[in-house]
């Protein structure tokens, strides 16, 4: 899961982009989950950024009765979204109302337009800030060079990978005088954008529901040549993890044998809502962890 | 010819006097062994993350304060990224478009009544680290065989103050200085001493025709941690601009160093090699709002400050003298003595020339003040050295009447005159200078009792005949 921002300290996390950055369980079951999560959760006077959460209530049961919950259909519907990972996500939200819960269309429009092209200008910007520390003089690689630049430059050379260093560029660039306000002062106004966009559809839903990526799992180096395609994977999740709201991915089924993610956000700190519809719907489905062929 | 104007702006920065650093706890200690006081923060080691220090934000809205700022509702931490050894995280965390106090204005008094001088912003942000280049043979960073840096310094809470181009000379700029600094000491945020590197001013300066609307490119001279320099930086960059505005050059904007052997600016670089420092909101610090409760409360703590004292004293003595009593930090010993009956003129004298005396001997040095003339030197000082440390007793000092019975002197001074032809020959010849020295062997062979006022005058009066 990904918590609400600010609900776990990032002390001790390495930085990537640390208006984004978020440290959250990952464990086998709901339940787990959220019991990590009361122990990791809550306010830590080394990060400024973390807040007090409330008391985490362990999920249990399967009734969702009264919950509401809203299926965004640009998150639901749109082309690029494999057949059999939207029959999977349709069957779980089936089991849901099954269970209770009141199902309603909502429309997340700008947000999922903007989302990606916004996360890609701030993740970069704030890489390209908290990457600079690496420099080879206090910790970590080194390379040595003739003078004190070039031992800078090979160090960076050698220890970044290809994706960091388009990111660093991108986030120069995106900083730099002349382009500010076009490129990361705009995305900051989308991001505020993409929040209110969220809170008004949270006024009328407990939680909003879609696949957590279009497709299920690509093969290794299979998009590496082509970082677009590969950024698209990330469609559905960046919209929220730009507003800073908590989601959970629970496994639903299974699409050309490979798992599918359901993913369920909330507004923030409404992880105890998460767990409970995360918890009853993984009771529900018997969704089996371990692959066809092992079985 | 053209008449010339300086236009001058400074950034002042000052260290503020906290108990550990701007963004972690480390322990400010100026002459500490190098590198023991840092800490995963300050060395920006991965996922170590910045606190900010709520004392250096209230001091920073205690100088806001009496500045007459506006104190910022929602103030914001910038990063301002640039790659330096003294930087480990490859930024310094500062305050960019939202600092904590915005706009206000220092008031200089003066003779012709009070001088404006806006100020435009002061922010916090934290000091880099401090850089010492060893081997080769200059020292200095051109032909050293290696740079060490000590971390000690970096993460220091640094105060920037930063003026709106409103001063017209170094004169004035060494008053605004001057009084800032004092300022600055009497809200007890700061030491503010540029030898000690606890203050230092980045100062602007361009000229242009008197009556000319706008400003002309400027010069910066950085890091200038001296008030002398200063005053004669400034001077030589209106030399050389005049100089080179009237030989029909333009100038860019440039940084320059002031160098003192040569009394010239050089340059250092030009605005093509500007850095761009990438400015963005700081995301691992929230926003500042100071609560209005607090901002008043900072408020009601200001004490009466410097600029107000020189304009009351300025009714007793002149503006200048006020000044200088006031900027030196002078001016409550001689508040004590002239409210103990010592003329001002007098008050200001000894609390500028004599040593410090403990509050609680005000009374008895007043006295003893008063009674200078009839006192022996021995007494008089005496009283100033015992005073700066225990409580004293004026009537111990007061019993030390100098001897000024003609009658017990003559006989002194005769001698004195009878062993020395020579010099009272001297005097004499009209070389009047020479009475000092007599006046000194009067005092050596009375063992100080003499009383100088009628010394003088019996010596004058023998000599003349
Ligand atoms: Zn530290």
């Amino acid at each position: 899961m990904r918590p609400t921002y600010g609900t776990v300290s990032r002390y001790g996390v390495v930085a990537f982009a640390s208006s984004l950055d978020q440290v959250g369980p990952v464990a086998r079951t709901v339940r787990d989950c959220a019991f990590l999560y009361s122990v990791i959760s809550g306010k830590d006077p080394c990060d400024s950024t973390t807040v007090d959460v409330p008391p985490v209530e362990l999920p249990d049961g399967i009734d969702l009765k009264g919950v509401r919950i809203g299926v965004p259909k640009e998150m639901n519907e749109t082309e690029g979204i494999e057949p059999g990972v939207a029959a999977a996500v349709q069957a779980a939200l089936a089991k849901a109302e099954e269970l209770g819960a009141e199902l309603g269309e909502c429309s997340l429009p700008r947000s999922v337009e903007y989302g990606m092209p916004c996360y890609y200008l701030v993740a970069p910007a704030e890489a390209s800030s908290n990457l600079a520390r690496y420099d080879g003089v206090r910790y970590g690689l080194r390379v040595e060079g003739r003078d004190r630049l070039e031992m800078y430059e090979k160090t960076r050379d050698a220890g970044f990978g290809d994706e960091p260093k388009r990111r660093i560029m991108l986030g120069t660039y995106a900083l730099s005088a002349g382009y500010y306000e076009a490129y990361y002062g705009q995305a900051q106004k989308v991001r505020t954008l993409i929040k209110r966009e969220h809170d008004e559809v949270f006024e009328r839903f407990d939680l909003i529901a879609s696949p957590t990526s279009p497709t299920v799992a690509f093969a290794l180096g299979a998009k590496t040549a082509d970082p677009i395609a590969m950024y698209l994977s990330d469609v559905l999740t960046i919209p929220s993890c730009m507003a800073g709201l908590p989601g959970l991915n629970v496994p639903c089924g299974l699409s050309e044998g490979l798992p599918v993610g359901l993913q369920l956000i909330g507004p923030q700190r409404s992880e105890n809502v998460l767990f409970r519809v995360g918890h009853a719907l993984e009771q529900s489905l018997g969704f089996d962890p371990v692959p066809e062929r092992l079985r | 010819m053209a008449e010339w104007e300086a236009v001058v702006g400074l950034e002042v920065h000052v260290h503020l006097k906290t108990r550990t650093k701007m963004f972690c706890r480390c322990a400010l200690e100026y002459g500490a062994h190098e590198n023991t006081r840092t800490c995963p923060v300050c060395l920006a080691f991965p996922g170590a993350l910045p606190v900010p220090n709520a004392k250096a934000i209230e001091h920073t809205i205690k100088l806001g304060l009496a500045l007459e700022c506006e104190i910022a509702e929602h103030a914001v931490f910038a990063r301002k990224n640039y790659f330096y050894p003294d930087l480990p995280k490859g930024y310094q965390i500062s305050q960019y478009e939202k600092p904590l106090c915005g706009r206000g204005r220092f008031l200089l008094p003066t003779a012709g009544g009070d001088e404006e001088i806006g100020i435009e912003r002061a922010h916090l942000e934290e000091d880099a680290a401090k850089t010492v280049h060893a081997g080769g043979e200059t020292g200095r960073t051109i032909g050293a065989e290696y740079s060490l840096v000590d971390f000690n310094r970096g993460g220091t809470p640094l105060l920037e103050i930063v003026s709106r181009p409103d001063i017209r000379s170094a004169d004035q700029a060494l008053r605004y200085l001057r009084l800032l600094r004092q300022t600055i000491v009497e809200l007890g945020i700061s030491d503010a001493e540029m030898e000690k590197g606890t203050m230092r001013a980045d100062v602007n300066v361009s000229v242009r025709e008197r009556g000319e609307n706008g400003f002309r490119p400027r010069w910066e001279l950085k890091n200038m941690n001296s008030f002398t320099f200063i005053g004669r930086g400034i001077e030589a960059a209106v030399r050389q601009q005049v100089a080179a505005y009237e030989a029909g050059k333009t100038l860019e904007q440039s940084t320059y160093d002031y160098d003192p052997d040569l009394d010239r600016l050089t340059v250092h670089r030009s605005k093509e090699e500007a850095d761009d420092y990438r400015y963005f909101p700081e995301p691992d610090l929230v926003p500042v709002d100071p609560p209005r409760e607090l901002v008043e409360r900072l408020r009601g703590e200001l004490p009466k400050l410097p600029a107000a004292r020189i304009r009351r004293i300025a009714k007793e003595l002149s503006v200048a003298a006020a000044d200088e009593l006031v900027s030196t930090g002078n001016d409550h010993k001689a508040q004590l003595l002239a409210e103990r009956g010592v003329d001002w003129q007098t008050a200001a004298n000894v609390a500028m020339n004599e040593p410090d005396f403990l509050d609680a001997n005000a009374a008895a040095i007043a006295a003893i003040v008063k009674a200078r003339d009839t006192l022996t030197r021995e007494a008089y000082d005496g009283a100033f050295a015992a005073a700066r440390s225990v409580s004293i007793d004026a009537a111990e000092y007061l019993a030390q009447i100098a001897v000024s019975d003609t009658g017990e002197l003559d006989p002194v001074i005769e001698s004195i005159l009878a062993a020395n032809p020579q010099q009272v020959e001297t005097y004499r010849g009209g070389k009047e200078g020479v009475l000092g020295f007599f006046v000194g062997q009067v005092m050596k062979e009375t063992g100080g009792k003499a009383d100088p006022k009628v010394v003088n005058e019996l010596l004058r009066e023998k000599l003349k005949a």
